[in-house]
């Protein structure tokens, strides 16, 4: 089994957001970038299949070179070699066209990424690059499992779940509980280092482009009531802030 | 043209999609064309007529039984092909992950350009700008959208629909369906009944570990029963099994934007803030005056839950 695993490398979760230059770019100093929490499960769970059924492992990132400890990263857990498409990441569209590209190539019986990027939370790219390749997609998916050709999934639908099955190939976002997150060991990270790592250039051209960031407003102080009174707080929800 | 892809459950247009629809109507008017709503699955023609008071001016309805089932790759197939047929040039939806998965393959066949969690109306002064929610409400981004066929992603409250009077009609659409859409096979659906959906819900009462374990949730799910509103809760919670997966919020969970939310044993963690913090107001209910959450918050009680949350109740069910 082949199998894709799609990571996109992204501001660490603790991360304050600010940005520079006008505005206009996302202040890098001080941001600690991972891999995407939820290309994190899809990359666990393409270990554990590995492990399990054999397979290789090919990480792919479209993004700039400050990507690429992210990608040893994800070498240095279990996947086998790795490529880089070499642009910034701006527009799902056409991040979704270059992951097409290198999937067509590749003939992965699985492509696997999380069900979104934690900077857009967009969670379109999975089904574009499925339409792209005129194969299945679902997301967000939650439990995976693979029998000969065919995949066995769990899906999260509003208010519950949904059991499905589905001949491979297949393009799938993941989520928890997919799998758990994994730690790189000592020697993981020594072949990590060795590992092919391909630099390819971008085709096509972005759709959308960011002119200016911004931040919310700050919140106003927090109104505090005194346990002993909890119920005035019914009150002022219905006269002050109107929302009961 | 504006289309609107709309979700239905049980029968009638979801609430979030009627929010969707009045957003395409005004960009309709923006743009000086009208607004098209394209339903899918089982539903009711008098149900769907309401499209009209929201601004709508005609629904296209594919109810072909093998429509039946919500399938991402049979709708998408759906969606672009009325694109084609309206000769749409802006498709709205709201943001929900079956949309997501729809839209996304509609975009891949169409080559459309395609944002989420859009934030409010379009500027149409200068091209086509949107301002989008990003990295779970922290921030904000103006994203120039070009591209022929633009899909826009709205997020709750991106408009405040007023509603009218008038009427949409329903036009029963039929595109071919091919097999190779279907090789897909839905074993089981487990799916709560009766329950207040969570992303579309308006009032939100949520638990994090401070609610000590499922056996002690009853306060809250009082609490929640007596304001109508849905429950949720914080990742530990999910993950410990305390409570259903669905019900996760936050940066690797749910993102709710309700008008209220009400943290009761949470502490605030960076990554939950994420998925509530668009919430229009937020209360916070923890025993310890220092929890981080009391500075994202609106109202606080520095008090126990199990005390404070029956007094909350009563006060509800005494004030209706
Ligand atoms: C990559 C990543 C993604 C994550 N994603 C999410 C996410 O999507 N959603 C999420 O929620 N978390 C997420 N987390 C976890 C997050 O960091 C926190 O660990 C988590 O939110 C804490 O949950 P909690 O507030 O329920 O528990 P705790 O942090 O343990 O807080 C419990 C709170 O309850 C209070 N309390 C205890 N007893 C009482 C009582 N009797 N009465 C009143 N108050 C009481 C305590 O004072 C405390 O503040 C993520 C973490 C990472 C690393």
């Amino acid at each position: 089994m082949k199998i894709l695993v799609c990571i996109s490398s992204v501001p660490d979760t603790t991360s304050k957001i600010s940005f520079t230059d006008g505005d206009t770019k996302l202040n890098k100093a001080g941001v600690t970038y991972i891999i995407g929490p939820y290309d994190d499960y899809a990359l666990a769970r393409a270990v554990e299949l590995k492990e399990q059924l054999g397979a290789t492992i090919t990480v792919l990132n479209v993004g700039g070179a400050d990507a690429e400890p992210q990608i040893r990263k994800a070498l240095a857990i279990g996947a086998d070699d790795a490529i880089r498409v070499d642009i910034e990441p701006t527009d799902s569209f056409f991040v979704a066209e270059q992951i097409a590209a290198v999937a067509k190539e590749g003939n992965y019986d699985l492509i696997l990424m999380g069900r979104e990027t934690s900077d857009y939370n967009s969670g379109v790219v999975h089904g574009i690059v499925g339409e792209l390749l005129g194969i299945p997609s679902f997301s967000p998916v939650m439990q995976l499992d693979v029998t000969g050709n065919e995949a066995s999934m769990t899906r999260e639908i509003e208010g519950g779940k949904e059991k499905l099955t589905a001949p491979l190939p297949l393009v799938l976002g993941c989520q928890e509980p997919i799998a758990e997150w994994k730690i790189p060991n000592m020697r993981g990270i020594m072949t990590a280092r060795t590992k092919p790592l391909k630099v390819i250039p971008a085709a096509g051209l972005a759709l959308t482009n960011t002119e200016k960031y911004s931040l919310p407003a700050p919140k106003g102080a927090c109104k505090m009531i005194p346990a002993e009174e909890a119920e005035k707080l019914i009150e002022l929800l219905k006269t002050e802030a109107k929302v009961l | 043209m504006i289309l609107i892809f709309t979700e239905v459950a049980d029968g009638a247009i979801k609430k979030s999609s009627l929010e969707a629809i009045y957003y395409g109507s005004k960009v309709a008017e923006m743009m000086q064309t009208s607004a098209v709503a394209l339903a899918i699955g089982n539903a009711d023609a008098t149900e769907l007529a309401k499209a009209g008071n929201f601004g709508a001016t005609k629904v296209l309805h594919a109810n072909d039984t093998k429509l039946a089932n919500a399938n991402s790759m049979a709708y998408a197939n759906v969606l672009a092909e009325a694109v084609k047929n309206v000769g749409a040039k802006v498709v709205i939806t709201a943001k929900s992950s079956f949309a997501d998965a729809v839209t996304a393959r509609a975009a891949g066949a169409l080559k459309a350009a395609i944002v989420g969690n859009v934030t409010e109306l379009p500027n149409l002064s200068n091209g086509f700008q949107v301002q989008v929610s990003i990295f779970t409400g922290k921030a904000f981004a103006d994203v120039n959208v070009d591209g022929d066929i633009k899909i826009l992603a709205i997020k709750k409250n991106a408009v405040a629909p007023i509603e009218s009077s008038n009427s949409a009609n329903v036009e029963i659409f039929s595109p071919a369906l091919s097999d190779n859409l279907f090789t897909a096979k839905v074993t089981e659906t487990i799916k709560a009944t009766g329950t207040i959906s969570l992303p579309e819900a308006d009032l939100v009462v949520s638990g994090g570990r401070g609610m000590k374990g499922p056996e002690s949730w009853q306060p809250l799910l009082d609490l929640a029963d007596a304001l109508g509103a849905a429950t949720a809760c914080s990742k530990p919670v999910s993950d410990l099994d305390w409570r259903p997966h669905h019900e996760h919020v936050g940066q690797t969970g749910v993102k709710v934007s309700p008008n209220l939310y009400i943290a009761c044993g949470i502490s605030g963690a960076i990554q939950h803030l994420a998925g509530v913090n668009s919430s229009k107001v937020i209360v916070v209910i923890n025993k310890d005056p220092e929890a981080p959450f009391f500075k994202a918050a609106d109202y606080g009680i520095v008090g126990d839950v199990f005390d404070v949350l029956p007094k909350l109740t009563k006060a509800v069910l005494a004030s209706k």
